[in-house]
């Protein structure tokens, strides 16, 4: 059985008094330990997809396991102990400005049961793993955006889930540090073996760091498989779409006065 | 000494009389227990119900439809009650408590049920106005509706609780006032008594600086204490 199945998953919402399909039957079995992109343009329904998983949005039909776990099926007070299991980064950051670096990385532990003399020890690891160590007493307020889905990573990493969802967590990062962040969710997928789910539109951020990927268009999955054979062998018109988008970037000649 | 017979200069001048200044000690004391207990009182239920008001709305953490509509529909029915009106209604309620339906005690309870429902407005707007991002952060963690409340929204949105609670007790200083006219004592009660009724500008005069210095000195503090915590925050 593989970590992370979804079923037929439908969700729609009422926009205007009228329903509006959003996901319109979603398969998709994500391995453990890999990391799995799901590629789409703007309005695909991505974001929706990713919160269903945890169930911070209701889906209307299907079925969504994650380790063996039903995710639909549990209770109000299961949901919470096993949503401690599945981290989220988001594009926003959404830290808690109101608490240092320290006690953003701290919080998923204060909620929890975790004991309160360890809590310390944990965050050190946990900010020593993401490149914080120096910033711990700093507001989030005072953080580039690199560092502030740092903290955002941290956040999502210490109660050590087994399970990342990454929301357009580079989407709003500039080239280089989208690179340094993807190298650390790499880097977390190798040592501690958290499968990841990376939700994104950047066609470089999937080929980068991906080894599955699924194509999302208008609420449908229309072409999943290995990254390669997608970038290279694209079925359906979207992921054609994304190859040659990819391919024409690369193509730019940099010549002199070949500018606008 | 009046406006109807001495200048305008005069009339200032004397109304930094020592004598009058030591007449002024006894309502700058009422008015302060009252701007006080009042504040108090409006902190705390304001507070509480504008807690449930962003809690029970549609979009908020239980949506609960019957409760907030009850809710906001009778803040909204006190809301439309100008002060005077309400204090005059407060009457039989403060008889029924204090025994007298006038004083300064009986006055906070018409103060309260005006200046309640406005800061519950406030709360509850200051509360919507977090980031839908943070919230949905804090349920991804497994956090319960309680902890999202006390460790995420309150705390969040504390700069800006501040600023409403200013603006609140600004709102109460100026009832108190008019609780002056209908025998709660204070400064409101010398600027009728004798600013009004008697024609003494000197004294009204006195008053209004005193109310001016209040205002000024309530806003002075609630900036000051919130814009400290943004600064210690990083977000100015």
């Amino acid at each position: 059985m593989s970590y992370l199945e979804i079923k037929n998953l439908q969700k729609s919402f009422i926009v205007h008094g009228q329903p509006l399909a959003v996901l319109k039957g979603i398969d998709l079995t994500i391995e453990q330990g890999e990391i799995y992109g799901i590629i789409g343009f703007s309005g695909a329904g991505k974001s929706t997809l990713a919160r269903c998983i945890n169930r911070l949005e209701t889906s209307d039909d299907g079925s969504i396991t994650v380790g063996g776990v039903d995710i639909l099926s549990l209770s109000k007070k299961e949901l919470l102990k096993e949503r401690r299991k599945i981290g989220m980064v988001f594009q926003s950051f959404n830290l808690f400005d109101a608490r240092t670096v320290f006690r953003n990385i701290a919080y998923p532990l204060e909620v929890s049961d975790f004991p309160k003399k360890q809590i310390r020890q944990r965050v050190l690891e946990t900010a020593e793993l993401v490149g914080l160590t120096d910033k711990l007493d700093s507001y989030p307020g005072g953080l580039s955006g690199g560092q502030k889905q740092r903290v955002g990573i941290a956040r999502a990493l210490v109660s050590k889930p087994e399970l990342l969802i990454s929301d357009e967590a580079t989407s709003a990062l500039d080239p280089q540090t989208t690179l340094q962040i993807l190298d650390l969710l790499k880097q977390i997928n190798k040592t501690a073996g958290i499968t990841i789910l990376m939700i994104t539109h950047e066609l470089d951020a999937i080929r980068y760091s991906c080894d599955r990927m699924a194509v999302l268009e208008e609420g449908k999955i229309i072409e999943q498989g290995t990254v390669a054979g997608i970038f290279n062998n694209p079925k359906s018109r979207t992921g054609a779409l994304f190859a040659r988008v990819f391919a024409e970037f690369q193509n730019i000649s940099l010549t002199e006065g070949a500018g606008i | 000494m009046s406006l109807l017979d001495s200048s305008l200069w005069e009339v200032i001048k004397a109304s930094f009389q020592p004598a009058i200044w030591a007449e002024l000690i006894k309502p700058i004391g009422e008015t302060l227990y009252m701007t006080a207990i009042s504040s108090v009182i409006v902190l705390i239920f304001g507070f509480i119900l504008g807690i449930f008001l962003t809690v029970t709305c549609p979009d908020g953490l239980v949506p609960v439809k019957a409760p907030y509509i009850t809710a906001g529909w009778l803040i909204n029915v006190l809301r439309s009650l100008p002060q005077m009106v309400m204090i005059i209604l407060m009457v039989p309620v403060a008889r029924l408590f204090f025994g007298k339906s006038y004083g300064t005690n009986a006055c906070i309870i018409a103060i309260a049920a005006s200046c309640i429902p406005m800061y519950a407005r406030i709360v509850e707007s200051t509360l919507l106005e977090i980031g839908k991002g943070k919230i949905e952060a804090a349920k991804s963690i497994g956090s319960t509706n309680l902890q999202i409340i006390t460790k995420v929204i309150l705390p969040e949105t504390l700069p800006g609780l501040i600023r409403g609670f200013t603006v609140a007790v600004i709102s109460v200083i100026s009832m108190t006032a008019l609780a002056g006219m209908f025998g709660a004592g204070g400064i409101g009660d010398i600027a009728v008594r004798f600013g009004y009724q008697r024609f003494q500008h000197d004294r009204l005069f006195a008053c209004v600086y005193i109310l001016v210095i209040l205002v000024q000195l309530t806003q002075g503090i609630g900036n000051f204490i919130s814009n400290r915590i943004l600064k210690t925050r990083n977000l100015i």
